[in-house]
């Protein structure tokens, strides 16, 4: 997919539109009204740039843009802004997720600066799962700030050109802010109300949890739009497949924030082909969240089946022929 | 005794902003102290009363105003602006499972105070780490008779 102000250098970052936060494509197709698609790309345990590049590569011309985790679970992996930095030298749209566990203001506003200068549009800003969730129990937790506390700190960085601390930046980074949101954990009822309260502080878009009670998320949504706030920030669904019932069983029990109900856990045990099945309902759930009024794009989390993505997508039909922007892309069209 | 006072949230604000205005009519006594010389005593009387009402960790910024009285900095990830996603469904912390989600009984506390905006949706600044261990009643009543300054 080709933007009419596309540059000529294939992959650089596009013109800033009027009301407009970022150079990036995923603000584009966003602000345009398109039904965006993300990825997570597993971060390599490995100092080698070709398995970035390889992982990157399976999401090719199915992702508006690809979501460079921070540590997730509090597992020690290559860090989001080196990854960043390696796909944004391909063109490749990112997502840089921050989380507050393991850096302090000071780390988090200098990463913010050398991503937005390597080409990074798009931030995400996390909590982060506690140290007590990884491979190393033993680390020190910082969480200096939270979630809210970093997107307002941004914004400040972006919008009033100055650091937390009120000293002045020369060029603001460019960033087009994010958060995440959990519909399922308690109290429910104070969800849409924190969703709220991420836009306050700053949030443009979200991406959530992975949603797999769409009947829950239903009313959750319900809720967002009764607050209106479906139309101050895109919200991407999160989804993934699962890989058979019992490892769905394991998610829900160890995994903190994830809830899957009884009935995909049935699906999946009674389906000869589990792990057929758990594609075919994540591409159901895509197609579903298509049909949710303030529902902007998914956000697709294949753990360990990263290379059924673009299969996944595909199925869905939810680009409904879009072919976004990657590497190449500009000798195929 | 914390969830006590998160189930009491609503008189116990009326009180906790009493105090607060009664603090701020003593100003010129205060002034003539020397709040210098203050700041130890009522430290330690604050450190008392809200460590037996809230588990007060004294981070020297107090929010449990709008937190319906639970306080934040109990919460492993020290969070001050509401639910990491992580709670488990029983409300118990994601890192202690045998602990309350200090987030969850904070918006149990605002639903109970008389009022149409919830506190807890008032965004929360990054916490100055500085004052940690210091008066936070003697900080709020120096910046509401205007003398600001964050020097102790
Ligand atoms: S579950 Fe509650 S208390 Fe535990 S880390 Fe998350 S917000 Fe904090």
């Amino acid at each position: 997919m080709k933007f009419d102000d596309e540059p000529l250098i294939s992959g650089e970052n596009l013109p800033i539109r009027p009301q407009h936060a970022s150079p990036g494509r995923l603000e584009r197709v966003l602000r345009a009204g398109g039904f965006a698609v993300t990825a997570e790309i597993a971060p390599p345990d490995s100092a080698d740039p070709l398995e970035v590049y390889e992982r990157a590569a399976l999401f090719d011309g199915y992702v508006d843009a690809i979501n460079a985790t921070d540590g997730s679970g509090a597992h020690c992996h290559m860090s989001s802004v080196g990854m960043c930095s390696l796909l944004t030298r391909r063109g490749y749209a990112m997502v840089m997720q921050v989380s507050c566990r393991d850096r302090n203001r000071i780390a988090i506003q200098g990463d913010v600066l050398g991503a937005a200068a390597m080409g990074v549009s798009n931030i995400l800003c996390l909590t982060g799962d506690g140290v007590q969730a990884g491979d190393h129990p033993e680390a020190k937790p910082v969480f200096d700030l939270d979630s809210m506390s970093t997107l307002n700190m941004l914004r400040g960085m972006r919008d009033d050109h100055q650091f937390l601390s009120g000293r002045q930046l020369t060029s603001p980074p460019r960033v087009f802010l994010g958060a995440a949101a959990n519909p399922f954990a308690p109290p429910l009822d104070y969800r849409p109300l924190r969703l709220a309260k991420k836009i306050e502080a700053g949030a443009q878009f979200i991406q959530t949890q992975y949603c797999f009670d769409i009947e829950r998320f239903r009313n959750y949504m319900d809720a967002v739009r009764d607050a209106g706030s479906h139309e101050k920030v895109f919200i991407l669904a999160g989804v993934g497949p699962l890989a058979s019932a019992r490892s769905a069983e394991w998610i829900r029990n160890n995994v903190p924030g994830v809830h899957i109900p009884d009935t995909v856990v049935r699906r999946l045990r009674a389906a000869d082909d589990q792990k057929e099945e758990g594609v075919q309902i994540c591409v159901d759930l895509i197609q579903e969240m298509q049909e949710i009024e303030g529902v902007h794009g998914v956000h697709i989390m294949a753990f360990r089946q990263e290379h059924r993505v673009a299969e996944i997508v595909e199925r869905s039909g939810v680009l409904g022929g879009r072919v976004p922007w990657h590497p190449g892309a500009a000798l195929n069209n | 005794m914390r969830s006590w006072s998160v189930r009491h949230a609503r008189g116990l604000t009326t009180i906790y902003a009493g105090v607060e205005a009664i603090l701020v009519k003593l100003h010129p006594l205060l002034r003539r102290i020397g709040y210098a010389r203050l700041e130890k005593p009522v430290f330690a009387v604050e450190k008392l009363a809200k460590g037996f009402l809230f588990d007060s960790q004294s981070c020297g910024q107090c929010v449990v105003g709008s937190t319906g009285l639970s306080c934040p900095m109990n919460c492993p990830k020290k969070l001050r602006n509401g639910p990491c996603g992580g709670v488990r469904m029983n409300g118990k912390c994601e890192i202690y499972a045998d602990i309350d989600c200090v987030w969850v009984l904070a918006w149990e506390g605002n639903k109970r105070l008389k009022s149409s905006e919830y506190p807890i949706q008032f965004v929360q600044p990054a916490i100055d780490n500085r004052l940690a261990g210091s008066s936070a009643w003697l900080r709020e009543v120096r910046s509401k008779v205007g003398s600001v300054s964050n020097e102790i």
